[in-house]
């Protein structure tokens, strides 16, 4: 088991989808304990992947490459896990974009493919997107959280918009509100009223978990 | 006559493969077209559309590149030459549409106003290095979708060269037009001299907006000069090696130039771009990286060889204050172009990843352009014999300031720089308060801005102009427009 917990780690590290896809199906093969696989192996490995990148040590690629491995894998476990009616907390929901006139999609989807890997439920929007979409989305999937991106100062005030939108559904109080791109900073956030702010895909990690109590 | 200094990029081999491999893009990927007039025109062509999916056959992007012009004029308010974009002709201007300026008093950056839109154009007009202005400020005190056709509502009041510009939003292409037309005396006079050029942007990879596309017909057809700005992000928005970038740079240049020449046969266009080797670390599109150099240049090198005028974005720093940084990679972008040839160089006075202007920086800017025209004038011979009667005469009196020679042909040979730049004694330094280059550029740019006078627009063309801007500004809900 330790050796297969290592491997699971491993492969999310080098960035090796299919291998991590491989090391998922033999989980459940050979029945293996899923949340020992998932919280010492897999997610060992994605934390790893976030410390590295933090000290300055890996870079986008490889941080995109091991989101994108943990996905690989959780997309095959997550089902069994839920038919199993596991104890694992429930993830929180993070209903994420650009917001509207801003087709800036890089940033926005680094940060998905991070909370993704970080095992939360992501629905994302992609650019673009009016801030009245935001909240019909965040409605329609209970999300725990809207995460608003915006790469232009004269697109910004859209990330305000949205918040007045929960506002007038009364919905502020049970849905959470991070901002990010490149104009935006804590001030602004504070400005605007959001929840927090954050500067890049592990930070929004971090930041996800703290406003959400998951993930 | 003398060599131009020149740097080549590629082997004709090399060159010609990418070039064949952007031809062989568009006709097995495709680009995105948005805009429906635009998928109409190449369809008529024999494009095969598939959604918004545009399929465009080598022939089809021969043809453009045909009737597309090999030389560009623009023109200054007096209808003379200021820039002839073609060959391996430079010419430098501001780097355009930055959303914050440089306030020397705070060392921070901060939201331009009119008044800050106004001095930069000034400014520029003062200074010899650019040979255009650029609506490089936007300014936030008027409402955000004006704010495109307010800028060149002030670069025309402020300055008589001509503008390199661009539009937020498709109806802001009419007002424009009809501003640069009264300005240059009709719009067939527009036509034949025309006084501005429009930035067109693709977004990477191979898609065009309904924005970009609709200026691209829009200038097709009114015979002002579009610009290209195709801008991959290796290993981001393209590949991650240069020579994938300078590829899809190429094919998004071609399918560019195929709707614009599809809109308007022989209309001016220029190829060009705004590319950026990716930070791996910090996820932004550093100016500065010596591979976005490389990469500009070596696209420059391939819109040379498929036979269309240049530009690109250099001369610009991604550094926050105006300090060694900034200058280092703004004289290194400087120089990368001009030894390309690129014709159109846009960049100076930018710091910031192209999103804060300095006047400053625009100064010390200057000195840098300057430096690079004289570069690129090469070295010529002046005389035959070259020098042996000059030392024959030197060695006789023992100096040769004194000599008529050295009189005849000082000022031609050296480019005489301002007083930003320090040349003098450490003495004279330490009396003058030891300032430093940021210290110097900063008593410049006052000492232009109270002497330098800008020809008044003609009265008529000003009260014209002035009422199409409140026209607009009225339907964007703003009664009154700040003080200009």
């Amino acid at each position: 088991m330790r050796e297969h917990l290592k491997s699971c780690a491993q492969a999310v590290l080098d960035g090796e989808s299919e291998i991590a896809e491989e090391l998922a199906r033999l989980t459940l093969e050979k029945k293996m304990d899923l949340l020992e696989v998932i919280e010492n192996g897999f997610v060992a490995g994605i934390r790893e992947v976030g410390k590295l990148w933090e000290e300055g040590i890996l870079f986008l690629p490889e941080l995109v490459m091991g989101a994108e491995a943990m996905k690989a894998a959780m997309e095959l476990l997550q089902p069994a896990l839920e038919t199993e009616g596991s104890d694992r907390e429930k993830v929180g929901h993070v209903v994420i974009g650009t917001i509207e006139g801003d087709i800036h999609d890089i940033g926005k989807t680094l940060v998905a493919t991070m909370l993704s890997a970080n095992g939360f439920k992501i629905t994302d929007l992609g650019a673009d997107v009016p801030a009245v979409r935001f909240v019909d989305e965040a409605e329609k999937n209970d999300a725990d959280c809207i995460a608003i991106s915006a790469l232009l100062t004269t697109t910004m005030p859209g990330q305000k918009k949205v918040i007045e939108e929960l506002d007038k559904r009364s919905m502020r109080s049970r849905v959470k509100v991070m901002v990010g791109g490149a104009p935006c900073d804590e001030k602004w956030a504070a400005e605007i009223g959001a929840d927090g702010y954050a500067g890049d895909a592990v930070a929004a990690v971090s930041l996800a978990r703290s406003l959400t109590g998951r993930g | 006559m003398s060599v131009i200094p020149r740097v080549t990029w590629f082997s004709d081999d090399d060159r010609n493969k990418i070039i064949d491999e952007a031809k062989q893009i568009l006709e097995e990927l495709g680009v995105f077209v948005e805009n429906e007039e635009a998928r109409e025109l190449l369809d008529g062509a024999g494009a095969k559309i598939d959604g918004n999916r545009a399929y465009i056959p080598t022939a089809i992007v021969e043809k453009a590149l045909e009737t597309a012009p090999g030389r560009v004029l623009l023109y200054d308010r007096h209808g003379e030459i200021a820039m002839d974009l073609g060959g391996d002709r430079i010419h430098f201007n501001p780097g355009s549409a930055a959303l914050r300026i440089f306030d020397r008093d705070s060392g921070d950056a901060r939201t331009p106003v009119t008044a800050d839109v106004i001095r930069y154009a000034r400014l520029t007009d003062a200074l010899p290095g650019y040979a255009a202005q650029s609506t490089g400020v936007i300014p936030g005190d008027v409402p955000e979708n004006i704010a495109d056709s307010y800028r060149v509502f002030l670069g025309l009041l402020h300055s008589t060269k001509p503008v390199v510009t661009g539009t937020f939003r498709v109806e802001a292409f009419a007002v424009m037009h009809s501003m640069l037309s009264a300005v240059a005396g009709g719009e067939k006079a527009l036509r034949e001299r025309p006084n501005a050029i429009f930035d067109c942007c693709p977004s990477p990879p191979l898609s065009w907006s309904d924005l970009t596309c609709q200026a691209l017909i829009d200038c097709a057809r009114a015979g002002l000069p579009a610009e290209l700005v195709s801008m991959p992000l290796t290993g981001a928005t393209s590949p991650v090696t240069l020579a994938g970038a300078v590829t899809q740079h190429c094919a998004e240049n071609l399918s560019g130039i195929t709707i614009h020449q599809l809109a308007h046969a022989g209309s001016p266009i220029i190829y060009g771009g705004s590319p950026a080797c990716f930070d791996m670390k910090k996820g932004t599109t550093p100016m500065g990286a010596i591979e976005t150099m490389m990469i500009d240049g070596a696209y420059a090198e391939v819109g040379k060889a498929l036979g269309v005028p240049t530009h690109a974005y250099m001369a610009l720093s991604d550094s926050k204050p105006v300090d060694y940084q900034a200058g280092m990679e703004t004289a290194m972008g400087a120089i990368v172009a001009a030894m390309s040839g690129v014709n159109n160089i846009s960049g100076p006075g930018m710091l910031d990843f192209e999103s804060c202007q300095s006047l400053e920086k625009l100064v010390l800017d200057n000195e840098i352009c300057c430096m690079a025209l004289r570069l690129t004038a090469g070295i010529e011979l002046r005389d035959d014999p070259v020098a042996l009667p000059v030392i024959a005469a030197g060695i006789e009196k023992k100096e040769f300031l004194s000599l008529p020679h050295t009189k005849k042909w000082f000022r031609q040979e050296a480019y005489m720089p301002g007083d930003v730049i320090e040349r003098g004694s450490l003495e004279q330094w330490r009396a003058n308060g030891k300032k430093t280059a940021f210290d110097r550029a900063g008593d410049q740019v006052d000492r232009l801005l109270e002497t330098h006078e800008v020809e008044l627009l003609d009265a008529e063309v000003k009260k014209h102009i002035t009422g199409l801007m409140i026209e607009e500004s009225k339907k964007a809900g703003m009664d009154k427009l700040p003080s200009t």
